[in-house]
């Protein structure tokens, strides 16, 4: 009690001389420390927590007639660590997001199977689980990158990619459960929203390491991530992680349905178009400094983005500050998880002149993120999907950063 | 009561054959009622069918708002021309010059189509609309009714124009 009085008199005093001595502009800025009064109590605890008013990340909406069937980007740049919080995860949805009642929820595995099973969100529950950190990563992130005029920021550029812990039931349990058949080779994936949005995929990366999955960061999915139930399917393309799972069908061949047809298939530039390119291959960017910052002064900055694989773990990641000609090895944040966001950070010392940053990482297969050219020279210019290229931004001498 | 002792039956079964006996096993009629699977060989196909005629006035009614007159686009995409673009600077991907089954067609239009009221179309009509589609993109000739039987049969033009993933495609590992 008797500190805060002293330091109250002492406050009044500096405002004293501040208002003496007008003319000086160092005293003005101790005249404009206010006086700080008694404390008040803070807020009340509550019963399920905000962010502070002042934290106004949020997700990129789009332009859109129909944001039923569209996708909102995660603010990279805002991200700490490798976990996208759960209210900034990216959203792609087909027909809207579904209320689905998690008490009448269920979901069907049958197809070629000896015992066909239906099981309740309670059933699933009562199963063995795990918990693993996986991101997903849209197909279209980063389609932006294919012309010569890429996104502005991060947001934009590679918003469509999020990373969560996420917890359920090993897909691999479940069939064990209901006796997968000698013939079967995929199983289709369906959702319970409007569409029915599925998907077919490979036997054996169901009987891998495909996670039916009901929570997320700690807590249940969001009705946009596909509560109750949804699909993490590490590393392959964000769309096959089915939301809203309701369905599963042992095949001995795919559905060859909608988005694994007419969508996600890359046309090359000879006519042929891929078709079942799974795997999201190795890609980084810098969120800091990236497209929209302004760097605040020459001298020390952290540079700091995210590296992710979909066939494994981060091995290194480099970074350029004059745009590829030289690489340092950044430092890696532990545990580097498969197929996860694994963060990268580096040292930099901004001499005030301009600079082009740039990342490239190497994945556990010895596979390195290609420029933007690489991959252009093989696959042509309307492959649409899967572009997983370089992004160079560009420091102006103003401190401006931007899309280089 | 039937039901029920049926029920009871079929989840003892079930408990007995996992590991962890947890769930229980539907009954086929569950099963058929959420099984709305269709594979390219026409698993999964429904009884009914439609002609392209039919199928026109569906479209009208149900379709053109957004894919424009004929198919040929609007707001949403075209689903007829294209053929011959794919390997051109401009691609136009549509049914007619992209899709490799005709089933698929069938299989979106029943479930997620219209967008505003998937659904809402009979088997009937879908066969119908699934014609008129592929009538405009010169694939089955008019009046060909569209069913089980000749919808998996229909020859899509790009049906050839797959290929298996050929990555990794770049640096010291890749397959080209």
């Amino acid at each position: 009690m008797n500190d805060r009085s002293d330091r109250r008199k002492f406050l009044q005093w500096g405002a004293g001389i501040g208002v003496a001595m007008t003319g000086c502009s160092k005293t003005e800025k101790t005249a404009a420390v206010e006086e700080e009064g008694p404390s008040q109590l803070g807020a009340t605890i509550r019963a399920y927590g905000e962010r502070s008013p002042h934290e106004k990340s949020a997700r990129f909406l789009p332009d859109t007639k129909t944001p039923e069937a569209a996708s909102s980007r995660t603010p990279l740049a805002d991200s700490h660590g490798i976990i996208t919080p759960n209210g900034l995860h990216f959203e792609r949805h087909h027909s809207g997001v579904p209320t689905i009642d998690p008490a009448a929820h269920k979901l069907l595995i049958h197809g070629l199977v000896s015992n066909p099973l239906m099981l309740t969100m309670g059933e699933l529950k009562r199963l063995p689980s795990v918990s693993r950190v996986h991101f997903i990563e849209c197909a279209g992130n980063s389609r932006s990158e294919w012309g010569t005029k890429g996104a502005p920021d991060v947001r934009q550029s590679h918003g469509l990619a999020s990373c969560s812990e996420w917890t359920g039931v090993l897909l691999s349990v479940l069939l064990a459960e209901a006796g997968v058949q000698a013939k079967a080779k995929w199983l289709i994936a369906e959702g319970d929203d409007p569409c029915h949005m599925q998907r077919s995929i490979p036997l054996s990366k169901a009987l891998d390491d495909i996670i039916v999955a009901y929570g997320q960061n700690g807590e249940s999915l969001r009705p946009e991530q596909g509560y109750p139930l949804r699909l993490v399917v590490p590393g392959y393309e964000g769309n096959i992680n089915v939301k809203w799972l309701r369905r599963i069908n042992v095949t001995d061949q795919p559905g060859m349905v909608k988005d694994e047809t007419s969508k996600y298939t890359e046309l090359l530039g000879d006519g042929k178009a891929r078709i079942f390119t799974f795997e999201m291959d190795a890609k980084s960017v810098i969120t800091y400094p990236s497209g929209g910052h302004q760097l605040e002064g020459k001298g020390f900055h952290q540079i700091t983005g995210l590296a992710w694989s979909g066939r494994g773990r981060v091995e290194t990641v480099e970074i350029s500050t004059d745009g590829g000609k030289t690489w340092k090895k950044a430092e890696l944040q532990e545990p580097r998880h498969r197929m996860a966001f694994t963060r990268f950070r580096l040292g930099w010392t901004w001499d005030g002149g301009e600079a082009v940053l740039v990342s490239r990482c190497t994945d556990e297969t010895g596979y390195t993120q290609p420029t933007r050219d690489d991959l252009i020279a093989v696959r042509g210019k309307n492959s649409d999907y899967h572009c997983n290229a370089t992004k160079p931004w560009m420091v102006s001498a103003d401190g401006k950063v931007t899309n280089a | 009561m039937r039901k029920a002792l049926l029920v009871l039956t079929v989840s003892i079964v079930a408990a007995q054959s996992g590991k962890y006996g947890v769930g229980r096993a539907p009954a086929p009629e569950e099963i058929k009622r959420l099984d709305l699977t269709v594979l390219p060989d026409g698993t999964g196909l429904p009884a009914g069918g439609g002609s392209a005629a039919e199928g026109k006035l569906v479209y009208e009614r149900r379709c053109q708002r957004c894919h424009g007159a004929e198919a040929k686009g609007g707001d949403e995409v075209a689903m007829v021309g294209g053929q011959g673009t794919l390997p051109t600077p401009k691609p136009l991907k549509t049914v007619g010059s992209y899709w490799p089954h005709a089933t698929t067609l069938f299989d979106y239009v029943r479930r997620a189509m219209p967008f505003k009221e998937p659904g809402i179309l009979t088997a009937d009509q879908v066969y119908a609309v699934t014609a008129y589609i592929l009538q405009l993109n010169g694939i089955i000739k008019d009046g060909e009714r569209m069913d089980a039987k000749s919808l998996p049969a229909v020859r899509m033009p790009n049906r050839d124009g797959f290929i298996p993933d050929s990555r990794p495609d770049t640096g010291p590992k890749a397959k080209r």
